[in-house]
């Protein structure tokens, strides 16, 4: 039973060290591509672009989302801003009309469909050459939109996300989240290097129009419309690009049940736009998105689930073994700790141990990535070590339920 | 802009650089399993030392033994080497459970139990001339077919070696197929379904005992407390 537990860590260990050095040996490679933009020159063209903003319930963000748009250092002309009332049932559509005779702004209200329908509400009415998207929870930084349209020179590029940060996190679970936001602005950066981006995230990612003239609109696609566009533009050969110096910030789930409920949703979009594009895995012709992202997507699922898996047997055989000692013996300070001297003899020399102290090596070194490249600075911190732990716990409890609800075909709510 | 310009995007990532970063992570796992192996079998030439340290202060200790009707009891010194034969003890175990059994381990196990058969003679010996306040308990268990109780009993004859120091346990795997030891599984006729089981004093005593159950079959454990 040990052997057969001991291969399959080995197995999925080996899978999750190859995903992390082949970050590493992207980032080595390519290192000196990845500058942040300290003055920002003005740009050769700049484009029109129409961002939406999707509004569900959001009269608490929406304001300060609306007052970033109209602070971006972009040409006033050439940006047009579409607030889309998806049928709210709160204050957001009043706290919308202070808007309504700004020059750039439109603001629409629409019956309740999903986000998705909101969205292309406003790609219909756009007569722009990009459109974006912005989360009414979210706030883009001025130069953002000034840093993505230059990655639009190269053709072939039909799209471009932003780092995604945390603003001021208070509650502990806002600090990992902030550290994970972090690690995902060095992920999205490797893998847009390697073409290999599967999502377009709601906060502010920005599109050419001819994504949507010539793929359609957005679809309900399991709740993660941005994750489907994305897979159907890998399908179409069109390139997603990640510009690392274009900060948005966003709010996160305030509690472990949201953000639980949020990740449910996310995994299981990622599992059920996967199945719907299966046809896509390990084809050559789709790179790095189809060799790469979505096979290492679906084994971090499978490990993380095995991994939490022999976390809690680990655990049951040390509690059984303590419970086993007290029957024998009953409560001592030596069957709770077993004082002894240290002797570097006891010091776990078994491969499992080396592994997994690697593993988390490669981890902590993608947190400090990232948080080079979202903060600029080298600078470790306990939030890392927060981020870890928290998150080996509660990740795979959304990822299994993720699982469950699509082995089951119970769809996931939005929150 | 047209189809022709978005669909003959350039892939970033050849198929050479999936195979460098295989062989990357390749090399990566043979080291450790390298090292792994090198750090362990250092640990196993730790515990040959140890022994051959415990062989050589047996031998001395005999030597004293045989020299005894010239020399003085307190001359013999015995607690130094239950500690030593007692950190091998645990130390044998620690690899046992960390790495599993192999042969080199079992070979250092039945080394061991040699010892402490050699350190039971001579420190009954010992004890009956020179008066000394020593027990001892012959303890046989069994790890293969997961014997709950001989676990349990590990447990409380640890816990009674630390309240009684002059408690000298010895501890004997059942199914180490050492001859020595088959001879005292004779001696006592102590059978593998009767396992855990204890000798002290010649009696044996079969399943699964705890520390005042103990302490009431061998009452002069008691007695060698200090007052």
């Amino acid at each position: 039973m040990e052997q057969v537990f001991s291969f399959i860590f080995y197995i999925f260990t080996f899978l999750a060290v190859y995903v992390e050095v082949f970050f590493l040996v992207t980032y080595l490679e390519r290192r000196k591509d990845i500058v942040v933009r300290l003055d920002d020159k003005p740009n050769r063209v700049y484009p029109s672009v129409t961002v939406i903003v999707p509004c569900w319930n959001e009269q608490t963000t929406v304001q300060g989302t609306v007052e970033s748009l109209l602070a971006l250092d972009y040409p006033k002309d050439k940006i047009k801003i579409m607030l889309v009332d998806d049928g709210s049932t709160d204050n957001t559509w009043n706290v919308l009309q202070q808007f309504a005779h700004t020059p750039n702004i439109e603001v629409i209200h629409k019956e309740n469909g999903g986000k998705h329908t909101a969205m292309n509400l406003g790609i219909e009415k756009a007569t722009t050459e990009m459109i974006g998207c912005l989360d009414a929870d979210s706030y883009v930084t001025p130069s953002a939109l000034k840093r993505m349209i230059p990655y639009f020179d190269e053709p072939g590029v039909m799209a471009v996300s932003p780092s995604i940060i945390v603003k001021d996190p208070k509650r502990p679970i806002e600090w990992a989240q902030k550290i994970e936001y972090q690690l995902s602005v060095y992920i999205k950066k490797m893998l847009g290097l390697m073409n290999g981006i599967h999502v377009t995230p709601g906060p502010f990612s920005i599109y050419r129009i001819e994504v949507f003239q010539q793929l359609g609109p957005y679809r309900e696609a399991h709740k993660t419309e941005d994750m489907e566009i994305a897979y159907r533009m890998h399908e179409a050969g069109m390139r997603i690009e990640q510009c690392h110096d274009a900060q948005v910030f966003t709010k996160t789930p305030p509690t472990a049940v949201a953000l639980y409920k949020q990740r449910k949703r996310w995994i299981y979009g990622f599992i059920n736009n996967t199945i719907d594009y299966r046809r896509l895995i390990f084809k050559e012709k789709y790179g790095a998105f189809a060799l790469f992202t979505i096979p290492a997507g679906v084994v971090s699922i499978f490990s993380a689930i095995y991994l939490f898996i022999f976390m809690i047997y680990t655990f049951v055989k040390f509690i059984t073994n303590k419970f086993v000692q007290f029957q024998a013996v009953g409560v001592h300070v030596s069957t709770v700790v077993q004082p002894q001297q240290f002797s570097w003899f006891y010091v776990s020399t078994q491969a499992v141990f080396l592994i997994t102290v690697l593993l988390y090596g490669f981890v902590f070194t993608s947190l400090m990535i990232g948080a080079r490249m979202s903060t600029g600075k080298w600078k470790p911190s306990f939030a890392m070590v927060w981020y870890i732990a928290i998150y080996s716990i509660i990740a795979p409890l959304w990822i299994m339920r993720a699982v469950i609800n699509t082995v089951f075909r119970r769809e996931t709510a939005w929150r | 802009m047209n189809q022709n310009n978005t669909t003959n995007v350039e892939h970033d990532t050849g198929w050479s650089k999936y195979l460098v970063v295989f062989l990357i992570t390749l090399g990566i796992f043979v080291t450790i399993f390298y090292v792994s192996d090198v750090l362990t079998k250092r640990k196993l030439a730790e515990l040959n030392t140890i022994q051959n340290n415990i062989s050589v202060d047996l031998l001395s200790a005999e030597t004293q033994y045989s020299l005894l009707g010239e020399l003085d009891c307190s001359q013999v010194t015995s607690t130094v080497l239950s500690d030593q034969l007692n950190d091998l003890s645990k130390k044998i175990e620690y690899l046992e459970n960390s790495s599993g059994k192999s042969d080199e381990l079992t070979q250092l196990e039945k080394q061991y139990s040699l010892l402490e058969i050699k350190d039971y003679l001579l420190m009954k010996e010992i004890t009956n001339r020179c008066g000394q306040k020593s027990v001892f308990i012959l303890y046989f268990y069994t790890t293969s077919d997961n014997c709950s109780e001989c676990v349990k009993q590990g447990y409380v004859l640890t816990d009674l070696r630390q309240k009684y120091p002059a408690l000298r346990v010895y501890s004997f795997d059942y199914g180490l197929n050492l001859s020595a030891v088959e001879t005292l599984i004779k001696i006592y006729d102590i059978k593998d379904t009767e396992l855990p089981a204890l000798v002290s004093d010649r009696q044996v005593y079969t399943g699964f005992h705890s520390v005042a159950d103990i302490e009431k079959l061998i009452p002069k454990l008691k007695a060698t407390l200090p007052k």
